[in-house]
């Protein structure tokens, strides 16, 4: 129980006092000047434009990270259950990415695309009729497509070891069955594998999607948040850290902390996912 | 028979893809470590559209090791092993008690811990940068080992105990029951029975804590400032020898270092990492 009463202590103060710090308004430098101001401090969020711009890139960086992970998380561990041969080492190579610590791939991704330095112009070049360099952190959306990648690429074999080992509960013997019957394999896949890995996909789902949510060190290193790649984790930061704003800081913490209980909500009640179940 | 074989071949093919897709960001990391500070901007210094040097240099390394980003490197890479090993340690002493509890007494609200431990967990790690800092600046936590150790056990104990208690709960209790009644003492029935079958949950459990801590970013880059500062928040704030010369090689060269261990223990442990990290969310 020491651990228990450990991990209350120090996760569960710094909630509460998260929580109480974001109805004042004072900054870190000037403590003397604090005041309660209620409300306020979400009210100044709401209404502030680099609040949404976050909350949409935060969005966005999700979605798109979550469904293609999925995708190929899903491909990936289809190989890695059927493959015989070079299974070990496809096995090792998928989980080195994960093992690597996001900023270094956060680096590794952003010299790739870098102008000059990286090879990804150099490669696109090859290809005939394009003769760019083009310049990937000037805007949103090619800024938001590099993120995107690099937190794909570590993050995948995460999501391909949990659906591997949803693979291995499917029943091979009902595979087996509808093969004989005359299924075509996408017909086994959708029918028979996809239903029995509900669960598994469900959690993989769920924890991916609330740890994308929270989106910080990829983004920190390669654009530091320009052309509206902050997300609300980046935001929290700028306001915390750099600017020492502790109640909007505050303030943007629950907020962000609201969400991530909303997601888990709505996960656990729509998909029926039991948390605990999964403990056996 | 016949149709298994052809399926393998198919899959064999399509293994290739995956490989490469993994495996080139790891090369390109290689590759810009080994590439000298003229060579990086050089594209005619490099083959297959500026992927790889023409002449590897180690320069970057003598760089990190004992030229002038050594005093940067070297104390980050110290802090770090010594904040990571000790986070675990902890982490790990802590988990076990309570996985043990868990799983070997009856007690009301046992599912609510692990419920609460899994919750705890998903709390966004930035929101708790905010009071932590704040406490930190005034009690002198701030950029000091301890510092970083009591966030990094916020971060790694809600998954210590999750992972943990899902290994021990696979540990048949009653044989301890047994050995007493054979006569061995309690003690004796714990640590002949029970640890054997407790240490590669334990083991594995250690490993995953360390990672999360070696990978921690947040509270690295907000809680310290140079004394404390470990690897990826040294890495972030590498600035190259003059503020004209960008510091990519240095720092692709320190992250091979500190990826290489890394790449290791996961080659050495590959399927214990992959039980522990399963066995933490789906039931298996």
């Amino acid at each position: 129980m020491p651990a228990f009463v450990v991990m209350v202590l120090v996760t569960g103060y710094p909630i509460l006092q998260a929580v109480w710090n974001s109805f004042f308004a004072y900054r870190l430098t000037d403590p003397e000047n604090r005041r309660f101001v209620g409300l306020n401090n979400y009210l100044v969020s709401f209404t502030d434009e680099v609040f949404w711009s976050a909350m949409w890139m935060t969005v966005l960086v999700t979605v798109i990270t979550v469904i293609v992970e999925l995708v190929l998380g899903f491909i990936i561990a289809l190989v890695m259950h059927r493959i015989v041969i070079p299974r070990k080492t496809l096995r090792t190579l998928v989980l080195i990415p994960y093992s690597i610590i996001t900023v270094v791939s956060g680096f590794t991704w952003l010299y790739a695309f870098q102008t000059g330095t990286g090879f990804v112009n150099q490669w696109i070049q090859w290809m005939p009729g394009i003769d760019a360099n083009y310049n990937w952190f000037g805007g949103f959306w090619s800024s938001l497509f590099v993120i995107s990648l690099s937190e794909i690429w570590k993050t995948t074999p995460f999501m391909s070891l949990l659906l591997l080992a949803g693979l291995a509960q499917v029943d091979s013997s009902m595979e087996e069955a509808a093969k004989v019957d005359g299924a075509s394999w996408l017909q086994v896949l959708i029918k028979v594998i996809l239903p029995s890995m509900k669960a598994a996909v469900m959690v993989a789902l769920l924890f991916r999607t609330l740890d994308a949510f929270r989106i910080f060190d990829n983004i920190f290193i390669m654009t530091g948040g320009a052309n509206e790649t902050s997300s609300l984790s980046m935001l929290i930061y700028r306001q915390t850290i750099d600017r020492t704003e502790i109640g909007l800081g505050s303030a943007l913490s629950v907020i962000l902390f609201l969400c991530v209980l909303v997601i888990a909500a709505v996960f656990v009640k729509a998909f029926k996912v039991d948390l605990a179940e999964g403990r056996g | 028979m016949k149709q298994s074989t052809k399926g393998t071949g198919i899959w064999s093919v399509l293994a290739v893809p995956i490989m490469l897709w993994t495996a080139v960001p790891l090369l390109w990391m290689l590759s810009l470590s080994l590439k000298s500070a003229d060579d990086l901007a050089n594209k005619d210094a490099s083959v297959l559209g500026n992927f790889w040097p023409k002449d590897p240099t180690f320069e970057n390394y003598q760089l990190i090791f004992s030229g002038g980003a050594s005093e940067l490197f070297m104390p980050a890479l110290r802090n770090s092993l010594i904040v990571c090993l000790l986070a675990t340690l902890i982490s790990v002493v802590l988990a076990m008690f309570c996985a043990y509890a868990i799983s070997r007494l009856e007690f009301k609200g046992k599912k609510m811990i692990l419920v609460t431990a899994l919750a705890v967990s998903f709390f966004p790690v930035v929101a708790m940068v905010t009071p932590l800092f704040e406490i930190w600046s005034k009690t002198g936590l701030f950029d000091t080992i301890p510092g970083l150790v009591i966030p990094y056990l916020a971060l790694t104990l809600p998954l210590s105990i999750w992972t943990m208690s899902a290994f021990f709960q696979q540990i048949p209790w009653e044989m301890e029951q047994a050995a007493q009644v054979d006569g061995a003492t309690s003690w004796q029935a714990f640590r002949k029975v029970i640890v054997p079958l407790a240490a590669p949950g334990v083991f594995t459990t250690a490993i995953i804590t360390f990672f999360i801590a070696w990978n921690d970013f947040v509270f690295a880059i907000s809680l310290t400032s140079d004394q404390a500062r470990t690897v990826p928040a040294a890495l972030a704030f590498f600035t190259g020898a003059s503020q004209f010369e960008q510091p990519t090689g240095a720092i692709m060269a320190a992250s091979v270092i500190v990826t290489i261990p890394v790449v290791i223990l996961v080659l050495l442990f590959q399927r214990r990492i992959v039980a522990g990290l399963t066995s933490g969310a789906v039931k298996g």
